[in-house]
């Protein structure tokens, strides 16, 4: 069976690249094949990875407070690059200040996001989600590679 | 002695080099006219001819090698996914095998697209598409489209694994002719264009030498092993690596200015020179050749002094505004113009510093400062060729310059734009009997040889300093 694919990387000008390799690593462990595009990467490097990769997800990070600005239009551009039922993710230090985290997550969620992660979320409730947003596509996680 | 025939079957000329292996020396050069259109022999008999009289008789060949960009050059089309992912790394695959592209296509190919191609009538096509593992829907729908076609040339198919043998039976279904190899973008982050160069030289050798008709002539050589453009990057290669007992010169730069484009070939893996520059886009070819279509020194004359701005580029040639628009009309007209008056050859040489300047430009990499809320990071693209330790002129209008060196620092890097990663300070050669193809060719089959060949005839110019 084919492995399921998911694009991560940290959108922007944003250089926090630590988190991002340790969740790309819990991906791959969980049996994912991790397409992982690293720090400073444009919203575009995303799309063109998904398409030419053909991966089920792309899971955003961006830790710096200007997710909300970067990840704007995310959606539109999967739409408009042929990936419309691709599962979209974001997570981080998404927004500047303090501000209530339903309010944050609302406003990802209509950005197109299918979920919105706070600091401090655990690894396992990610896997958990994504395993559960997989099965409700009827998609399952495949071995991982040898290699 | 061993003693090797060189033979360069040209859009304008046959060239013939005689070539002793042993000292690394050219003992003889002879040229016809290129007469492939009707028998490839007639221009090659004459070429020979001359040699026989120069010689007194043809000495026995230990090797007779031939290169070819006649009757067109290799022309192929490619097909790939993503316009900056697989659709540019096959793009890459088929200029590094010296093809001549006629035509790049990205994502779905339509029936506008699939008559395009049919149209263009290439000599080989290569398809692309998906990473290994990756999307098959486009690369399946391309074979599809491309089966449907009365395309008769031969296919080369190199992208995702996964469908290789699916699109594989598509387009044999469809009576055409694959070659399949490994994908030349296997991960997003890897570049294997080798493969494919190797799978578009493979039937350049066997199939296209004999649908241009230069196999009439193959009693008089060995074989044809690869067309021009290939073996210069060959030759460009070599001096680079050098052999297995034989150092090389280190990365290097290759310009190639000519009538109809201007080629730059480098040889280096560019990885950014400074620590803490961060790498993006595409992986780049450790052999990179590129093509300017548009800055042929006489083709595009007009263009080239667009490009670099008219005023600027009447005051370099020295000549007023109006004389350059008249002079270019000129040239436009008569693209087989060769400079005679002391005006002409200072505008040719304008000419050729433009098309230098932006051709090396467009082949080097760029490095620029983003701001972060961490500090400014550097992000290059492409290759850092400011290190590289030569910067190689071949080609008619620097060999017979009076001052190749200062038509060639026109590649050297600029304090105007920092940013572009061009030559900062290499020495400068040129290769003056315009041997740099031979060197390729004979590579293939005596790599010694071939380097003492390069060596010996790189004539280094004076001011190898930084602009």
């Amino acid at each position: 069976m084919r492995p399921l694919t998911l694009v991560t990387g940290v959108i922007g000008a944003d250089t926090h690249i630590v988190g991002n390799r340790i969740l790309s690593m819990a991906l791959e462990d969980a049996g994912y094949r991790v397409v992982a595009l690293g720090a400073l990467t444009p919203a575009g490097d995303f799309i063109k990875a998904a398409i030419e990769t053909a991966a089920d997800a792309i899971l955003v990070s961006s830790l710096y407070g200007q997710g909300e600005l970067d990840c704007r239009g995310f959606r539109d551009l999967c739409v408009e690059a042929g990936l419309e039922d691709i599962l979209l993710y974001v997570g981080g230090n998404l927004v500047v200040g303090k501000q209530p985290w339903p309010d944050v997550e609302r406003r990802f969620l209509d950005m197109g996001f299918d979920r919105a992660f706070p600091p401090g979320t655990r690894v396992e409730r990610a896997l958990e989600l994504l395993a559960s947003d997989f099965a409700a596509r009827g998609k399952r996680i495949g071995v991982p590679e040898t290699r | 002695m061993t003693i090797a025939l060189l033979i360069d079957f040209g859009s304008t000329y046959t060239k013939l080099r005689v070539l002793d292996c042993d000292a690394g020396t050219v003992i003889a050069s002879a040229q016809g006219p290129s007469t492939v259109e009707r028998d490839v022999n007639v221009g090659l008999d004459a070429a020979l001819s001359k040699l026989a009289t120069s010689l007194r008789g043809l000495p026995p060949f230990t090797y007779r090698l031939a290169s070819s960009s006649a009757a067109g050059g290799l022309r192929m089309v490619t097909v790939g996914l993503v316009r900056e992912l697989t659709a540019e790394a096959a793009r890459q695959a088929a200029l590094g095998a010296g093809a001549k592209l006629v035509g790049s296509f990205a994502y779905r190919l339509t029936a506008g697209d699939a008559a395009t191609i049919a149209g263009l009538a290439p000599d080989i096509v290569l398809l692309c598409g998906g990473t290994d593992g990756g999307n098959s829907t486009v690369i399946l729908h391309n074979a599809r489209v491309l089966a449907a076609t009365a395309l008769a040339c031969p296919f080369v198919v190199a992208g995702n694994r996964e469908a290789a043998d699916e699109v594989t039976a598509l387009l044999a279904a469809a009576g055409k002719s694959v070659t399949l190899t490994d994908n030349v973008m296997p991960a997003l982050d890897r570049l294997d264009i080798e493969p494919a160069r190797a799978a578009i030289r493979s039937i350049f050798m066997h199939r296209i030498v004999h649908a241009k008709g230069i196999d009439k002539a193959a009693a008089r050589f060995d074989a044809v092993l690869m067309p021009t453009p290939a073996a210069v990057l060959e030759g460009a290669r070599l001096l680079a690596d050098g052999t297995s007992t034989a150092s090389g010169l280190g990365p290097l730069v290759v310009l190639d200015p000519g009538g109809a484009t201007t080629d730059v070939h480098s040889i280096g893996n560019g990885e950014p020179a400074e620590p803490g520059v961060i790498r993006q886009g595409l992986p780049e070819p450790y052999a990179k050749r590129t093509v300017e279509g548009d800055l042929g020194m006489r083709i595009n004359a007009a263009s080239i002094a667009a490009a670099i701005g008219p005023e600027q580029f009447a005051a370099d040639a020295g000549v007023s505004l109006a004389q350059a628009e008249a002079h270019i009309g000129r040239l436009s007209a008569d693209t087989a113009f060769l400079p005679a008056s002391a005006a002409d050859i200072r505008f040719d040489r304008a000419l050729a510093r433009a098309a230098i300047r932006i051709a090396m430009l467009r082949h080097a990499g760029r490095r620029e400062t983003v701001y972060t809320a961490q500090g400014p990071v550097q992000l290059q693209r492409g290759k850092d060729l400011g290190d590289v330790a030569l910067v190689v002129g071949t080609g008619g209008v620097l060999v017979n310059a009076e001052d190749a060196a200062s038509l060639l620092a026109a590649a050297f890097a600029d304090d105007a734009d920092p940013q572009s990663l061009r030559p900062r300070h290499a020495r400068l050669a040129v290769d003056r009997d315009y041997l740099l193809y031979a060197v390729g060719l004979l590579a293939q089959v005596d790599a010694g040889a071939a380097l003492r060949l390069g060596l010996n005839n790189l004539h280094e110019l004076e001011c190898g300093v930084t602009a």
